[in-house]
């Protein structure tokens, strides 16, 4: 995935331009900088869900997507969430076994509108084991996770990128992993 | 293309209506509403019901596609749903077009099923009530679609309930004087096919404009 010469305007203030990304096999890039520098923006012309305001964005696949809205209907329990995806993505995965790595075997068929924080935020994080795919563009994904939540996902995140998978994730000092290369908006 | 996106996004739409409260109880709430308290506010002379109760009816059956399409988008929006169907391949255009059809066959169509029943409360004759059938269902379709656009053009905007009858009640016009006259003279009449005719516009022209709406309302 390549961006060239991106830029985003927010209002009368020029967040960033003349921004080059690259993002190549096995690379876990994180995104860093202060609250309203632009890391968002950057993910969502990343995603093609904002159009730059300059350069474009070269994609070489699909990806998937965790924002800090999780996507999760209210009336959607954790099962009918990711059996929803796995559906409309053809996808094989066995809702069961992934629940059971989520540890969401509990509330498994709780609305979502009742779930706790975290609870909601594995449930999103579930539709990353549905199906296979190169790139995942996450932002602030260890928000609300409790710490046996987040030293799961660093795995999940770190095995991702063993297997050649390529990562792009705003992320605050504090999460427990380890990016190859830090990208300061 | 494949067909699941787009069943998947019609059961969601469905089960999402069912469960908001915008399910049976809305638009027969409307309709009885509207079917009791007329004959109390106008007297119950059988003259008089049977000219306006049809009109009465429509003015339920658009004011009740208002009210349930006021947060269709607006909660796929807030929820984050919108931002990961906006990824889909399968093109935003038609999953608006399935979103919008799942709510009228959850909120329109039981209107459509009821018309023998309030057209008798009404003193409706007899043989207008498969022409007021065809016409509300052909009708209420047309509301919804518009009454789509507009919510996915409102869809980031706060409160947007006014914006949207603001928006999609001039589009309901010719939809309503037509479908008014097929109830009168039925099929033979002209006026059904341009009801018709308003239908089948609304049908090509309103996906792409919900589709370019919710686009603009997720970047």
């Amino acid at each position: 995935m390549q961006g060239h010469g991106l830029g985003a305007v927010r209002g009368e203030r020029i967040l960033f331009s003349g921004l080059n990304f690259t993002l190549g096999a096995g690379e876990l890039v994180a995104l860093r900088g202060v609250n309203g520098a632009g890391k968002t923006t950057l993910l969502r012309q990343l995603a093609g869900l904002s159009q730059p305001q300059a350069g474009r964005v070269d994609r070489a696949g699909r990806h998937h997507w965790i924002s800090h809205n999780n996507g999760l209907k209210a009336h959607e329990t954790p099962r009918r969430h990711l059996m929803h995806w796995a559906r409309v993505w053809g996808s094989s995965a066995g809702i069961d076994e992934v629940l059971t790595m989520l540890r969401l075997k509990r509330p498994a068929d709780v609305p979502c509108s009742l779930l706790s924080a975290g609870q909601k935020r594995r449930t999103a994080l579930g539709r990353l084991l549905l199906e296979v795919r190169p790139v995942w563009l996450l932002d602030e994904p260890f928000n609300a996770l409790d710490a046996e939540g987040q030293a799961w996902l660093g795995t999940l995140m770190t095995d991702h990128c063993a297997r050649g998978g390529a990562i792009v994730a705003a992320l605050h000092a504090a999460a427990p992993i380890t990016p190859v290369r830090e990208f300061t908006l | 293309m494949r067909a699941a996106p787009i069943r998947r996004s019609f059961v969601q739409a469905v089960m999402e209506a069912w469960s908001g409260g915008a399910g049976l109880l809305l638009p027969v709430g409307f309709f009885s509403g509207t079917a009791m308290l007329v004959p109390f506010a106008l007297g119950s002379a059988p003259d008089v019901l049977s000219d306006i109760g049809p009109g009465m009816l429509w003015l339920a059956l658009a004011l009740a596609s208002l009210v349930t399409l006021e947060r269709v988008f607006q909660a796929d929006l807030h929820d984050g749903a919108l931002d990961l169907w906006v990824q889909e391949p399968a093109a935003i255009s038609l999953v608006a077009l399935t979103k919008t059809l799942a709510h009228w066959s959850v909120s329109g169509l039981p209107l459509v099923l009821l018309t023998p029943l309030y057209g008798l409360m009404f003193q409706v004759p007899p043989e207008t009530t498969l022409p007021a059938m065809a016409a509300f269902g052909l009708g209420g379709l047309t509301f919804f679609l518009w009454g789509g656009v507009a919510a996915a053009l409102s869809a980031s905007v706060a409160r947007g309930g006014l914006l949207i009858a603001l928006l999609a009640l001039p589009l309901y016009l010719p939809t309503l004087i037509f479908g008014g006259l097929t109830v009168k003279t039925g099929f033979e009449d002209s006026a059904f096919l341009f009801l018709l005719a308003s239908t089948l516009f609304a049908l090509g022209v309103a996906p792409p404009a919900m589709g370019a709406a919710l686009r603009l309302a997720a970047d």
